[in-house]
């Protein structure tokens, strides 16, 4: 007779599901903490003092706000279709928290170290805008479904020059895995060789993302707030998490095609002594602020203009630049592996 | 000039000066106050939540003779009246709707005995309509609990009257 537990469970939970908790639970504070500086920067750059009354400097605001959520009633829409209405941002948070599976924090700390790592955070970022084609469908109600329409067009369409520009990366690397894209960088980072893309890859991010200056699909002026417009509660939250979770990916990526990731600035023996993940956050955060500083300062894109930005002048351009690594790399034979 | 448009955009340079400028408004003292801790600092003559006043020796101010109430663009004022053993008028109901009433400071501007006045208190928000409507307790409680700042923001506002 077999045991009700088998033993192998056992020991697969202590041996990797406890990495799974140790990535998930500080990404979910951090994405809380984020929530929280974005607010910060924000209210800062208006002169504003923003949240600061829950918690030391405010700091358990967003705890508060979760609460909030959690106790407040989830109301599904009598005309929508149940059964994706809610599955729409438990499959936005999946995503978003799924993707930092592979993001690696140190030469050793990573919860999986697959060889297409690049190519998985690529394609679960892309995912992302399922949950938001749901959401907006499944409200039925004209708002949502005009944000989602927008959301999917934008994300398709800077997904597109994104791809062309983590190419340029990774023909300078010559991996796909994320471990070798960030020791590719030792002794330079890439974002001064490719700084044109740097700029590009970060205001693509934004679109794909939804921050302003390309927050359409949620616009309040014009659209109340896009597919979130029928949720509530926890469901509102679940979305609004995943957002946040999904920006942070794009930072974390980010500082790992462009920043070294968890290399520090200078091999010399002060900086050098700061662990590699703390290098890492502190990357991370730097996008963040930038992000958080670019929300407070641009208003927000004709929907035209957006589109024109991504097709007419990001692509062509990353395209261009594409060749122009290539060339350069071909011509002073620094391709990272040989052709002929 | 085409040029240099042309370069500045390329460059961003709009973005970037606009980046600058937000860093450097970070360091910037603050415009806002930490409200329910620090208060900001109101007028004589800031027209908040009605009180009734009294004079030193414990007498009503209040003579009953329904300006306010004849004022009362709102008409949120009800006064009844009677007279009393010692000949003198004095009021037996003096209502005020907050809800109704619109703050316009008439009432305090029609009294001539500066009866009814309007304190610096703006916080009096209440958890049911019922507690908003005030009545004549009500309001002279409040007179003696705010007197000391009535009557200095009368004797500030005094020049101007």
């Amino acid at each position: 007779m077999e045991p009700i537990i088998n033993v192998e469970y056992i020991t697969i939970f202590s041996s990797e599901l406890y990495k799974i908790v140790f990535i998930l639970v500080p990404v979910l504070v951090s994405v809380a903490l984020v929530v929280w500086l974005d607010r910060r920067i924000w209210g800062a750059v208006q002169k504003r003092k923003g949240p600061n009354v829950v918690g030391p400097f405010g700091l358990l605001q967003t705890v508060a706000d979760a609460l909030k959520y959690i106790f407040k009633e989830i109301i599904i829409p009598a005309s929508s279709d149940k059964a994706i209405f809610i599955l729409a941002p438990v499959v936005t948070m999946t995503l978003a928290l799924v993707a930092w599976a592979v993001i690696p924090f140190s030469n050793e700390l990573v919860l999986a170290d697959i060889n297409v790592g690049i190519l998985y955070l690529f394609a679960v970022s892309s995912l992302g805008v399922y949950g938001i084609i749901m959401g907006g469908w499944a409200s039925n109600s004209k708002y949502p479904f005009l944000g989602a329409i927008r959301s999917a067009a934008q994300m398709v369409s800077y997904e597109v020059s994104l791809g062309i520009i983590i190419i340029n990366v990774l023909l300078c690397v010559g991996s796909l895995n994320l471990k070798d894209i960030v020791n590719a960088q030792q002794d330079l980072w890439y974002v001064i060789p490719l700084f044109p893309m740097f700029v590009v890859f970060f205001i693509s991010a934004l679109a794909e993302t939804n921050r302003p200056p390309f927050d359409l699909p949620e616009a309040e002026a014009e659209l109340v707030s896009g597919y979130q417009t029928e949720y509530s509660g926890m469901m509102y939250a679940m979305f609004w998490l995943g957002e946040y979770a999904n920006i942070l990916l794009m930072c974390a990526m980010g500082s790992i095609l462009f920043l070294g990731g968890w290399l520090p600035p200078l091999d010399v023996y002060p900086i050098n002594i700061i662990p590699a993940p703390i290098w890492m956050i502190l990357k991370i955060l730097f996008l963040f602020f930038l992000f958080a500083l670019v929300k407070a300062i641009v208003p927000r894109y004709r929907y035209d203009q957006l589109m024109r930005l991504g097709w007419k002048i990001f692509l062509p351009f990353s395209l261009f630049y594409l060749v122009l690594t290539a060339s350069f790399l071909f011509y002073f034979d620094k391709l990272p592996t040989k052709l002929f | 000039m085409t040029i240099i448009r042309f370069l500045k955009t390329i460059f961003l340079m709009e973005f970037v000066v606009a980046l600058w400028m937000a860093i450097k408004e970070i360091f910037k003292a603050k415009k806002t106050i930490n409200y329910p801790y620090e208060k900001g600092s109101l007028s004589p003559r800031f027209r908040g939540e009605h009180a009734l006043r009294r004079y030193p020796s414990g007498e009503e101010r209040c003579i009953a003779c329904k300006l306010c109430e004849a004022v009362c663009p709102a008409q949120a004022i009800t006064i009844e009246s009677t007279e009393r053993d010692d000949g003198s008028r004095k009021t037996t109901r003096y209502d005020i709707d907050m809800l109704k009433c619109i703050y316009c400071g008439l009432c305090q501007e029609s009294c001539p005995v500066d009866a009814i006045v309007q304190g610096p208190n703006f916080e009096f928000a209440t958890e049911t309509r019922e507690e908003l409507y005030y009545n004549k307790e009500k309001l002279l409680d409040n007179g003696d609990r705010w007197e000391e700042v009535l009557a200095k923001n009368i004797r500030l506002d005094k020049p101007y009257r």
